[in-house]
């Protein structure tokens, strides 16, 4: 037996809620090894937060409120979370795969002398678990011989964790958070009305084949008609037609919407690993030969200054 | 400055990924430089030059523990432009990314650099873990996922611009320091070093070996080193059981026209 604690990520004092879905892979590893799960929250003023964590069927909570911690600098945190792992006697330690888990839980799985294994899509034993490897080409069955293992879950693997329940918060102190000389200067923030691509329900993505930010407007009417979000290539974030933060692929965001339309997207390998587990794939390509029509449930030969007037017009017409 | 960079050998990302009795089949495959850490060899690069008067200020050696023939991969890497070179060998098959990042560890502990340079993971493995990890064994500081790189004026620090989920966050990170690159380091401006101009742009993309370069790589040393004269232990803590085939998606179908497009999304997936 051993607990399972979930290193949660919280902004501004709300728990951010990619760390729901990473809630439901700490309660699947945690019937795995018969424990009870732990939920970690971590930085300055996170009272809130620590309150919300404590709704999603955990065992308890243990908040470390220091003005230290105010912002994310694995440097800091990494050591608190290895320190609140052993006390809390945590044979696994989980966190959802975001910039924040990628970066910390690695610092985190040194600190604690544990084998780790990243990006999981799957809980197959109480120390084995499944992960797409070679850009979600191959899926490994990886076991972790240590008696800790470290984790970061893949988001659109996991369903987000329910209300459940309310669980008792205790305090725990940041001793030996230490920055090493390192500061977050500032940070640029990307805001947008539009859901996050990682949890839209279906997005709209558009590749080189847009030519330029001017034609991405198409995308975005059809785009907000849908409540969706916009996302891109690569090659279409690099050209500077959208900012960097919509990229969906192996660099950028994994998604696993309901509906993904791919417009003037070839089908990049690196763009396939982050998008092929949505459930229904439209492609609008006019290149037959694109290899995202492989992939695609639905594919139209087609140019997309031809087709998208159309299909913005009559999705219009369903949505009214 | 003096930058430990590293260059793991990769099955080419572009070609297509069988399985074949449970193993990646990888006869008659291409190997490359994982593409990130040919960004990071670019980064390192980019750092130790001034660009307009094509002059050298610095050092870049190049890492890579993989086969024997991961010496490709290195010289490659030479014939871009880096020093030297340091080899040791190991297979994938053997290898999980503490022992990786424990080599990586020791060799930084022989070459005491300024800065140790990474990409953000290798295309193979996805792991995304052995800078990070090095990084906590060291007890250095570190700046991940690296769209933007500025060295400070007195080589002191470097202030990076990391790709998180929110934007763009700045770090400032004081030398020595781990920084691990992500694809957006080989775009023209996105290297600053105090030395080349700032108004220089640089082609996009990691540069490629001139024919003199490559004459010269002939030339440069590579060192041999093994695992175990490093110290590092042989006894994987994350095993590989088994390589299992992805989910087939199911055959698509090609639709002929915008009606049909939108009838078979409303009617037959009922996602409209």
């Amino acid at each position: 037996m051993g607990n399972v604690l979930i290193v949660c990520e919280q902004k501004d004092g709300k728990l951010r809620s990619a760390t729901l879905n990473g809630i439901t892979c700490a309660i699947t590893a945690a019937k795995a090894s018969n424990g009870d799960v732990i939920a970690l929250v971590l930085g300055a003023g996170i009272g809130d937060a620590a309150k919300e964590a404590a709704r999603y069927g955990v065992k308890k909570v243990v908040a470390v409120d220091d003005g230290g911690l105010a912002k994310y600098m694995a440097e800091t945190y990494a050591p608190v979370v290895a320190s609140v792992a052993k006390a809390q006697g945590a044979s696994v330690v989980v966190a959802t795969a975001t910039a924040f888990g990628k970066d910390l839980m690695p610092r985190v799985a040194a600190l604690l002398e544990a084998g780790m294994a990243s990006d999981i899509a799957e809980v197959a034993g109480p120390k084995t678990f499944k992960r797409p490897m070679v850009a979600g080409n191959v899926i490994g069955v990886v076991e972790i011989t240590t008696d800790v293992a470290v984790l970061t879950a893949r988001q659109t693997e996991f369903d987000a964790a329910q209300p459940s329940g309310d669980a008792p918060v205790e305090s725990a102190s940041a001793d030996g958070a230490n920055a090493l000389g390192a500061e977050v200067v500032k940070l640029e923030e990307v805001t947008s009305a539009r859901p996050d691509l990682s949890e839209a329900k279906v997005v709209v993505s558009g590749g080189r084949g847009m030519k330029t930010a001017e034609n991405f407007k198409h995308l975005e009417a059809l785009t907000d008609m849908l409540g969706g979000a916009l996302g891109a290539t690569r090659a279409a974030c690099d050209a500077g037609m959208v900012p960097n933060d919509l990229q969906v692929g192996q660099t950028g965001k994994v998604v696993a919407p309901d509906l993904y339309i791919a417009v003037g997207i070839s089908g990049a390998i690196q763009h396939l690993a982050g998008m092929k587990s949505s459930k229904v794939i439209v492609a609008i390509n006019k290149n037959e030969e694109a290899p995202i029509f492989q992939v695609a449930d639905y594919g139209l030969v087609a140019k997309w200054e031809d087709t998208l007037p159309t299909l913005i017009e009559k999705v219009k017409a369903i949505k009214g | 400055m003096k930058i430990l960079v590293t260059a793991k050998r990769v099955p080419d990302p572009e070609q297509k990924v069988k399985l074949k009795d449970g193993a990646v089949d990888l006869s008659g495959m291409n190997f490359v430089v994982n593409p990130f850490d040919e960004y990071a060899v670019e980064t390192a690069l980019r750092l130790t030059e001034n660009a307009a008067s094509n002059k050298r200020s610095g050092e870049v050696v190049v890492l890579s523990i993989g086969p024997k023939e991961a010496s490709q991969q290195i010289r490659s890497c030479l014939g871009m432009g880096a020093e030297r070179g340091i080899h040791i060998s190991g297979s994938d098959d053997e290898l999980d990314s503490e022992q990786v990042a424990r080599m990586v560890a020791a060799v930084y502990e022989k070459e005491k650099p300024d800065l140790l340079l990474m990409g953000k993971q290798t295309v193979d493995g996805d792991n995304n873990q052995a800078a990070q990890l090095a990084a906590g064994y060291l007890g250095l500081p570190q700046a991940c996922f690296a769209a933007s790189i500025e060295l400070a004026a007195d080589k002191q620090s470097v202030t990076v611009g990391r790709e998180v989920d929110a934007g763009v966050e700045y770090k400032k990170v004081p030398l020595p320091a781990v920084v691990t690159v992500d694809t957006r380091i080989v775009l023209p401006k996105a290297v600053k070093n105090n030395e080349t101009p700032d108004s220089h742009e640089y082609a996009e993309g990691p540069r490629y070996a001139s024919l003199k370069g490559i004459m010269q790589a002939k030339k440069k040393k590579i060192d041999n080193l093994d695992a175990g004269g490093l110290g590092v232990s042989l006894a994987p803590r994350v095993k590989v059981v088994a390589l299992e085939a992805p989910p087939e998606r199911g055959a698509g179908i090609k639709v002929e026209s915008v009606d049909e497009l939108v009838e078979k999304l409303q009617n037959e997936a009922k996602v409209l």
